[in-house]
């Protein structure tokens, strides 16, 4: 049932019900300047490359924000095909949908482990709203709309990178080899995310691996979302379509539902995500134990239950954190304007030898680290 | 081991840069190393390395580590010291049967997991979960002190030893998480704070420390404050209390019928 094959090819979704969900445990790195610096992606690989061990060579990627100023007014499409009709069927459809100012394949370099990539493209586009009769659907809502659309009904074609100035590298390898084969030591950004993975419940697949994403939301993610079917199922009602069989896939949809669309704070909504326990609420003075309960009544299904660590990119920002007891670890540190996170000390000592602070956050408690005001990107 | 002739070659202290070293190489540099006679093994550039002095036997080995070990550092050892001059991982001293750690800095989660013999002293704060399961047996008796604080479960599941904590420089509200000591049944803690039942598992007593407690605290405190030349006097006049379990079979009688 779970061949290759069917990864790429079923849209079914009663097929994908039952393909279910992946529960992996990995590395994971991010760094941030906060004055929006840009830095080539070698730190980032020497970081995760550090972190070895914490895979298996069945997963890697990257998120790099920043990397696309020439085109920081379109939206970065990044899709991964698995044959020559499904990059027709899916152009056809990106023609049809949107203004397309740019097409290419993506750079790479060949590299002895990683075979049989599949096509990787690019394309830089715009929405055109005019056609579709509805101008008052968002630009962000459109694209999700044409991420979904492709994701979930052109067989051997997904989207894996849809945020503006940004993009997402992956595929199955281990993160140094796919640095190698992405060519990120070429691209300089503000902001970059790496994973290693070690995929232990569907096989590795180019699209299961991290970071997951959807505009500019980015997650990497260590542990288990055992909470996926109530997650997926709160989503589904909100249009979302998860076709990446990984559990990682929801929390970057649960981040784009708080965060752009219920428009709530980042803090609130890492609340959410990670809430106090009942009897830590008992304990909260009135106002927090009414704001707590609330939040928990009303996003019941959007809370991540298991083991996790994880961290999640935007335009603005990185936030880092951890399931309620701790059951995966994160470490942070700083220097000067640079914000470090990952898995081990090690991996931020590999690029930043002598940090200001380091320091493993609480568990539940997230870590939001936001751009200066003045920085533009 | 000890049949290796002892050459006017041997150099009782080898030094070894681990810079960008994978860590198989490095452990079997460290283990050639001890097993030529050295009595003293630096390893410099440490940054990540796992498994450093793992499953060694030998008692009157010294490794120093300048650097950020990787994880499971000292798995299983059984008679080395190891120095630390910078902050371990998650899983240092992992089953660990004898020896002695002395960690310069902080340590991470799962610190002493099921240890079973020997001492491990952290100058700084430790994570989650530490001295999981740790247990003893007649003259086995593992020792875990920190300085600093520690995260939730502390002495989860404890079945032996002593776990000592101080939150020195501690400017945090408890040096202790919660969910401490939960399923105790063997071995004692003593923390230097109060204690709020609300954060102990319910097999957990809190108590004073009797004339027996003291003498044991006050000797190995002093051996802490040696290594890390602290000032003895200062710490031991803050009050401690005594944690213990009430039951050393608190569920002997769960599946009885």
């Amino acid at each position: 049932m779970r061949s290759q094959e069917l990864l790429w090819r079923t849209k079914d979704p009663e097929i994908l019900r039952q393909l279910g969900k992946d529960i992996s445990g990995c590395g994971l790195s991010g760094i941030i300047n906060i004055r929006g610096q840009r830095i080539s992606g070698e730190a980032i690989r020497c970081s995760i490359a550090c972190q070895h061990d914490r895979g298996n060579g069945l997963g890697g990627g990257f998120a790099a924000y920043g990397i696309y100023p020439r085109y920081r007014d379109y939206y970065a499409l990044h899709i991964m095909y698995d044959s020559h009709d499904a990059k027709n069927s899916t152009e056809d459809y990106l023609d049809h949908h949107l203004s397309v100012e740019l097409g290419e394949r993506i750079p790479t370099r060949p590299v002895p482990n990683i075979n049989k990539p599949p096509l990787l493209w690019r394309y830089f586009v715009k929405g055109r709203k005019e056609e579709e009769g509805d101008f008052e659907i968002a630009d962000d809502e459109y694209m999700v709309k044409i991420v979904m659309g492709i994701n979930a009904t052109i067989p051997g074609a997904f989207v894996f990178s849809s945020g503006k100035n940004m993009g997402v590298f992956k595929g199955v390898g281990f993160p140094e080899e796919l640095a190698e084969f992405f060519m990120i030591d070429e691209y300089q950004g503000y902001l970059w995310l790496a994973h290693n993975r070690f995929p232990t419940n569907t096989p590795g697949w180019w699209g299961g691996a991290h970071p997951f994403n959807l505009l500019d939301w980015s997650i990497i993610h260590n542990g288990e979302i055992s909470s996926y079917g109530i997650n997926k199922r709160y989503l589904e009602m909100f249009g979302y379509k998860l076709t990446l069989m990984t559990d990682t896939e929801v929390v970057a949809y649960l981040l784009d539902l708080l965060v752009r669309r219920h428009k709530l704070n980042l803090n609130v909504a890492s609340t959410v995500l990670s809430p106090p326990f009942w009897k830590d609420i008992e304990k909260s003075d009135d106002k927090e134990k009414e704001a707590f309960t609330a939040l928990r009544m009303v996003y019941g299904s959007a809370m991540l239950n298991g083991p996790f660590a994880f961290i999640f990119g935007f335009t603005r920002g990185m936030v880092g954190m951890n399931d309620r007891i701790k059951l995966r670890p994160f470490v942070v540190a700083t220097k000067g304007d640079n914000f470090y996170m990952a898995s081990e000390e090690a991996a931020i000592r590999e690029i930043c030898p002598e940090p200001d602070k380091v320091w493993s956050p609480r568990a539940g408690h997230s870590v939001i680290v936001e751009l200066d005001r003045s920085v533009t990107v | 081991m000890e049949t290796i002739a002892l050459s006017e070659n041997l150099k009782e202290t080898i030094r070894i840069d681990a810079k960008n070293m994978y860590y198989r190489q490095l452990n079997d540099m460290v283990r050639e190393a001890i097993a030529s006679g050295a009595k003293d093994v630096i390893i410099d550039s440490v940054n990540g390395q796992r498994y450093i002095g793992a499953g060694i036997e030998r008692k009157d080995v010294t490794i120093i580590i300048n650097g950020t070990p990787g994880n499971d550092l000292a798995a299983f050892m059984d008679g080395p010291t190891i120095i630390v001059n910078g902050n371990a991982q998650d899983g240092a001293g992992n089953t660990m049967n004898d020896g002695k750690i002395v960690i310069h800095g902080d340590a991470g989660d799962v610190l002493g997991y099921g240890m079973r013999g020997g001492k491990l002293f952290v100058k700084g704060n430790v994570g989650y979960r530490v001295g999981i399961h740790m247990k003893g047996y007649k003259n086995q008796i593992p020792v875990i002190i920190a300085g600093g604080t520690a995260g939730d479960f502390l002495g989860e599941y404890m079945a032996g030893g002593i776990l000592i904590l101080l939150g020195l420089n501690n400017n945090t509200h408890s040096i202790v998480g919660d969910y401490l000591g939960t399923g105790m049944h063997g071995g004692v803690m003593y923390i230097r704070d109060e204690v709020n039942p609300y954060r102990c598992g319910v097999e957990v007593g809190i108590a004073e420390l009797d004339d027996g407690d003291k003498n044991t605290l006050e000797r190995y405190l002093k051996e802490f404050c040696d290594d890390f030349s602290l000032d003895f006097n200062e710490i031991i006049k803050e009050r401690f209390v005594k944690l213990y379990p009430k039951s050393s079979r608190p569920y002997g009688r769960l599946y009885a019928y």
